[in-house]
């Protein structure tokens, strides 16, 4: 498989579908695991990285996942293939960046990744759309028994699974849900949810890197303790308590943008679709604002009835991308694709060669504008 | 600091990476970092509290005095001071090696836990298995007691009779 065959779609992740999906994005859960009788990865020599990258890369190009799965060596990858691994949340940007031998092993439908000599040996990885945590963890227990057959963690009885960094000592476990906030922002009540956050121990970042949150308006919230707390007790905690508890607050947040500040909703969509339209020039940053604005508008049309001038223009665009079926209207799917493939190394790729940002501000600007067109 | 791709603006992203003991670093400013899909992760605030914690620690003579018995790992090499600059251990045997210099550090960073609740491999020895099950279980009932949560602390308590 090369990365072309992937780079035109959005993954099933981003794809707008699953429980509370108009503000719970996605549903991550990530397992970190370090083999017996090795030193961690800093430690290792490259003969040493290399043999542990063999092992692994065998096993587990071996598991039966359901799904057809790929290796992609990481270390003899252009840098251009690994930002867009990085973009589509498939290796994180300390995989891309390391130095030594070092890989990833993907299903092609994209809910799994195992990053090989990433900070520890093994970084397993589930992805799902929506709230599905319990899924997640159901999912990522099953592939890390099947591995497990094949190798011997390092394990301690006090410590549990030994990690490189004794912050992810115990489980191993980093859950993460994606949030899309950003009725918050705009009734300038962010501070809030990010105060919330942080009284329940929880690391708050953007989707797309730091600082990216600002204008994506899509947070991602994980777990910091994965010590003297179980797999179960972490995924239940935050589904009876943290994700109901930040959703309620983008949804009040939403209900007071409608009773109370509906021209401030309407202006923000309005100007939003009107310069997606007819931009020429339009940089990442900002295309990540205005769409998560379309975003915005369309959920709360579906969810909410909501019925503003702005709103009702927006509704009406008919979808450039259905395909077979041109009459269906702009779906969540379209903005997450418009989203996602104007990304920087998604537009190089598909584009088949590298472009500067002003190059980059032009294709991205011409490809929104073309999927918002409204047809005469 | 100047950023290493641009060499424009100011860098505020470091990365740092060690092979075959040379230390190999990376810095770029958030813009590069952006355009590269360079991560700005918590790494920083990792390395803060790695950094924090053992300054406030005693020195390498009352650790050896009172703590750990060797100051360097028999298996790999590693000596403490290492931890703050590389932001990891050497190897696995390191929790054993210096577990009286970590055990503050690690309850620091897993709000006060020092004990190991929930999965174990299923190669461990079944004693081990059993011993790590009836930790966990304690564990949970303590919590389930401390959110006021009686139902499950009840259904908690019977399970870990069973198990005795
Ligand atoms: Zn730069
Ligand atoms: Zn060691």
């Amino acid at each position: 498989m090369k990365l072309t065959d992937i780079s035109n779609d959005i993954n099933d992740w981003f794809s707008g579908s699953g429980p509370l999906a108009d503000i719970v994005v996605s549903s991550r859960i990530r397992l970190a695991r370090n083999l017996a009788g090795h030193k961690f990865l800093h430690s290792c020599s490259i003969e040493e990285k290399s043999k542990i990258l063999e092992q692994l890369k065998a096993v587990l190009m071996s598991l039966d996942l359901g799904d057809e799965v790929f290796y992609f060596s990481v270390d003899q990858a252009p840098a251009l293939s690994r930002s867009f691994l990085v973009e589509r949340h498939l290796i994180s940007r300390h995989h891309a960046m390391a130095k030594g031998p070092r890989g990833v092993v993907i299903a092609r439908r994209e809910f799994f990744t195992a990053m090989i000599n990433e900070e520890d040996h093994l970084r397993l990885q589930v992805l799902m759309p929506g709230c599905q945590l319990s899924a997640c963890v159901e999912q990522i227990d099953r592939i890390d028994n099947d591995v497990e057959k094949h190798v011997d963690y390092a394990f301690n009885p006090r410590f549990g699974y030994l990690t490189a960094c004794p912050t992810n000592l115990g489980t191993g476990i980093r859950v993460s849900v994606m949030l899309h906030m950003p009725a918050l922002k705009m009734t300038g009540q962010i501070e809030k949810f990010l105060a919330a956050a942080k009284d329940m121990n929880l690391a708050v970042r953007g989707l797309f890197g730091e600082g990216s949150e600002a204008t994506s308006d899509l947070y991602q919230i994980s777990n910091q303790v994965t010590l003297g707390v179980s797999e179960r007790s972490i995924v239940s905690n935050f589904e009876s308590s943290i994700i109901p508890e930040m959703v309620e607050y983008e949804k009040i947040a939403r209900r007071q943008l409608l009773a109370k500040q509906v021209d401030i909703l309407d202006d923000k969509i309005a100007r939003a679709t009107a310069l997606l339209q007819n931009a020429n020039l339009i940089s990442s940053q900002e295309a990540l604002s205005l769409l998560s604005h379309l975003r915005l508008g369309l959920n709360m049309r579906e969810h909410m009835q909501a019925s503003t001038p702005a709103i009702d223009r927006l509704c009406a665009l008919k979808n450039q991308n259905a395909g077979a079926d041109p009459d269906r209207g702009l779906s969540i799917r379209t903005i997450n694709r418009l989203f996602m493939l104007t990304l920087p190394a998604h537009l190089q790729l598909n584009y088949g060669k590298s472009l500067d940002a002003a190059h980059r501000d032009a294709l991205r600007a011409k490809i929104i504008r073309q999927a918002l067109h409204q047809p005469t | 600091m100047q950023c290493q791709v641009c060499n424009k603006r100011t860098a505020t992203i470091h990365l740092t990476e060690i092979t075959d003991g040379v230390r190999h670093e990376m810095h770029i400013c958030e813009q590069c970092a952006a355009e590269q899909g360079i991560a700005a992760q918590s790494q920083m605030s990792i390395n803060d509290l790695l950094s924090n914690l053992l300054a406030s620690q005693p020195s390498d003579d009352e650790l050896l005095g009172g703590g750990d018995e060797v100051s360097a790992c028999p298996n790999c090499g590693f000596t403490l001071d290492r931890l703050q600059k590389e932001g990891t251990l050497g190897c696995p045997h390191d929790y054993e090696v210096f577990q009286h210099s970590l055990l503050p550090l690690i309850q620091h960073a897993h709000n006060g836990s020092t004990t190991h609740c929930g999965k174990v491999p299923s190669k461990v020895p079944h004693d081990t298995k059993k011993l790590v099950e009836l930790s966990s279980l304690r564990q949970e009932l303590e919590r389930a007691i401390r959110e006021e949560d009686y139902e499950r602390a009840a259904e908690l308590r019977d399970r870990m009779k069973q198990q005795e």
